[in-house]
């Protein structure tokens, strides 16, 4: 197929149409001889997507998801680049796995996967795993996390932090107070009295933020705080940047969107962790992402089998999936409602993302020079979530039977496409 | 529950209206156990399943026995060992009940929601009655309590219930709060501050932390089980301080009006929630809740399943026979 490209008449961010020539994988400025043209008009040309939180599940449950199928779903949501959670089975804790997904991720050839390592062995919360093995193995890994876990030991913690600024590394905290949220099911508050699932009381989420963002700045270290989900969080975060310290964070689609009230029925495809939320911390993670103190949308795509979601609440895995619907939401909560432009968009989908995670060749501007990685979307579009039609092996999303706005038309990575004309290309 | 539903699984789905015909019918059918031959033709030819994931052999043999007095079959599936990691049994025991024609299901089950989930997930076309359900509901005990409650004091219409103790755990304290509010009765919660749920204010019903205040006012006490392992999770300190400052012991019960009663779902803690001589006494109306149990499930079995046929006819086969 080919790999030069006139993509015609795009709104580059959201912006005035031009034209994007693209040869041999780099955006240049003229179109090569045997360029195939795309008709854009109409359309918004954002930088490829970058997810800094995707669970591909591969090694281990392949029945839920595999580096293939995961990163043909997020060529179908527009991502180019994802960062591969590190609690599979075994868990990405030594340089020998991460080099695996790695590979398995530029054998797939859908988009760049950049694995997160494990901080502590196993994620068990009790040694540290060998940060620096993985940091040089050829997976170069940043970012480092036991994500599904909260890394609760305070000492632990604040080792982590200063070891990985040995290689610029960030660790990313799965923010959760065990003891507060022990058989935890949903947010806690008066709709948990109702249904009598045991609550999740914001401030299990907000305690250690506000813990670990005290430590990153006694550190001096890079700390990347996971699926916020509180206004309280929200507002912890918001002092630690005027304070200056080095702390980032991110949202993912389902808290933007979804509150707890959709709980009442009992459908496990409501539950994640962290649960959802109040209306109240929904318009204050919105509000958190428009004004930067969020500076990411991370899907914390969590693809799960049938029968872990087809039964009882309290028995049903957490999670849902999210790169395939991550723009449409992203669309409707914060570019329908005026919170953020397309400029703003690329920025907290793409261009913060690859920062954080200090990967090469994403986020970049759509410039002359620059690695071919972009996404072609119609924000005209409006399309209702059918489960079936998911590129992911897993089903477990939330906004089934949704109508969303916009698709994603085309995806390119390093300029070859992974998407085009709406379908994922096979290869 | 009357007309179009056909589950009752909790009691915020009752108005009013339905509890209210649920109780008279439960009425109606009481007067069966006066007769020598203790059953009625109803429900003959139809099959109830008591579908147990938690032990409770109080809760199984009154459905049961409310069940044959209304002739059904009755099939008693206890599903124990369901773990955490084994999800998909309530599903695949449902779907068996469905290959076996079950026309009711009684489930209890451990988890919030079980009941729930049993009757909307789609995998069975049967009534589903709650039984009980983790720390949500248990709706036919509160009607059961409802039902004693109206027998012993003429009405709920503004009278006042107390609930006293562990609150956050207790699905008997959460329906009974719902059902007693829609009949018009105050309720008052007793607990302290860590067995009291997070929420409450939102409640339709007040709150204390201190128990003397309150039995001047109460027409009824309702003690409810305190479990054990609940002072090993640091929700009170001791047992000993739990009774002095949450337990009815004759001294306490003092304190309550001449005609009130006093109530607990059972099993019971003596000497931890309620004294010997109090769950003993005259106003104790423990064993009474017990029978009249029977009578309401009989009356929920049978609006859900029976038609709109009156609870007795005149042709009263099971007597003919
Ligand atoms: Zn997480």
């Amino acid at each position: 197929m080919s790999r030069n490209w006139t993509v015609k008449g795009a709104a580059v961010l959201g912006g005035t149409p031009r034209d994007l020539h693209v040869r041999d994988g780099l955006i240049v400025e003229a179109a090569a001889p045997d360029a195939t043209v795309i008709d854009a008009a109409g359309l918004i040309a954002l930088p490829g997507l970058v997810d800094l939180h995707t669970h591909l599940r591969e090694p281990g449950r392949e029945d839920a998801e595999t580096v293939l199928t995961g990163t043909r779903a997020a060529a179908a949501g527009g991502f180019t680049a994802v960062h591969a959670m590190a609690n599979t089975d075994p868990v990405a804790d030594t340089a020998g796995v991460v080099e695996q997904v790695w590979r398995l991720g530029r054998e797939a050839g859908y988009c760049d996967v950049q694995p997160v390592g494990a901080v502590t062995v196993g994620i068990a919360g009790e040694r540290l795993a060998e940060l620096g093995a993985m940091a040089d193995s050829a997976a170069r890994v940043r970012i480092f996390s036991d994500d599904g876990h909260c890394v609760s030991d305070a000492a632990l913690m604040r080792r982590a932090l200063e070891y990985v600024k040995a290689f610029g590394g960030v660790v990313a905290q799965h923010a959760q107070e065990p003891r507060l949220t022990e058989g935890a099911q949903m947010n806690e508050g008066e709709l948990s009295d109702v249904l009598g699932l045991r609550g999740w009381p914001a401030v299990a989420e907000e305690a250690i933020i506000a813990r670990d963002v005290l430590l990153a700045a006694h550190t001096g270290s890079r700390l990347h705080v996971c699926h916020l989900s509180t206004a309280g969080s929200v507002e912890i975060v918001r002092w630690a940047k005027s304070k200056g310290y080095p702390v980032t964070a991110e949202v993912t689609p389902h808290h933007l969107l979804l509150t707890e009230d959709l709980v009442r029925g009992y459908d496990p495809v409501y539950k994640v962790n962290p649960p959802l939320r109040t209306k109240d911390d929904v318009e204050a993670v919105r509000a958190g992402l428009a004004d930067g103190t969020i500076d990411v949308v991370a899907t914390d795509h969590a693809p799960h089998p049938v029968e872990a979601k087809d039964c009882e609440w309290a028995v049903a895995s957490m999670g849902m999936l999210g790169l395939e619907t991550a723009l449409s939401v992203v669309q409707q909560t914060m570019v329908e409602t005026g919170l953020l432009d397309w400029t703003g968009v690329a920025d907290r989908m793409s261009v913060a993302a690859a920062r954080i995670g200090s990967l090469q060749g994403h986020g970049r501007p759509l410039e002359p020079g620059e690695p071919a990685n972009l996404t072609l979307l119609d924000p005209a579009a409006r399309r209702v979530i059918e489960p079936k039609a998911l590129h992911s092996r897993s089903r477990n999303t939330p906004f089934a039977g949704l109508e969303l706005p916009g698709a994603v038309h085309a995806t390119f990575l390093r300029g070859t496409a992974t998407v085009l004309d709406g379908k994922v290309v096979e290869r | 529950m009357t007309g179009h539903r056909s589950h009752l699984l909790s009691t915020a789905d009752l108005s009013a209206d339905d509890a209210t015909l649920i109780l008279d019918t439960a009425a109606e059918l009481a007067r069966l156990a006066d007769r020598p031959i203790k059953k009625l033709p109803t429900l003959r030819g139809r099959t109830v399943v008591n579908l147990f994931f938690e032990d409770s052999t109080r809760t199984r043999i009154s459905f049961e026995t409310a069940a044959k007095r209304l002739s059904a079959d009755v099939i008693n599936f206890s599903a124990k060992g369901s773990s955490v990691s084994k999800g998909e049994s309530l599903k695949d025991t449902a779907l068996t009940l469905e290959a076996m024609g079950a026309d009711a299901v009684v489930v209890r089950h451990w988890a919030s929601g079980g009941a729930h989930r049993l009757a909307h997930a789609g995998w069975i076309r049967s009534a589903v009655v709650n039984a009980g359900d983790g720390t949500h509901e248990h709706p036919t005990q509160a009607l059961l309590d409802a039902y004693t409650l109206r027998s012993r004091l003429g009405g709920l219409d503004g009278r006042r219930v107390t609930i006293v103790g562990d609150v956050l755990h207790s699905r008997v304290a959460r329906s009974n709060v719902r059902l007693l509010a829609t009949l018009g009765a105050e309720v008052t919660l007793v607990a302290p501050p860590t067995l009291m749920p997070f929420g409450v204010e939102g409640w339709p019903c007040s709150t204390s932390y201190e128990l003397d205040p309150v039995l001047p006012k109460s027409d009824a006490v309702m003690m409810l089980r305190v479990q054990r392992e609940r002072m090993d999770q640091a929700f009170f300190p001791t047992e000993r301080e739990y009774s002095r400052r949450y337990g009815l012991q004759a001294e306490r019960m003092a304190l309550l009006p001449e005609h009130a009663v006093v109530m607990h779902p059972g099993p019971m803690n003596r000497g931890l929630e309620i004294s010997a001589e109090v769950a003993d006494s005259a106003r104790s109306t423990i064993t009474e809740q017990v029978a009249n149990g029977v009578s309401v499930r009989m009356a929920v079995l049978y609006l859900l399943l029976g038609g709109s046929e009156p609870a007795i006819g005149t042709e009263d086969e099971g007597e003919r026979r």
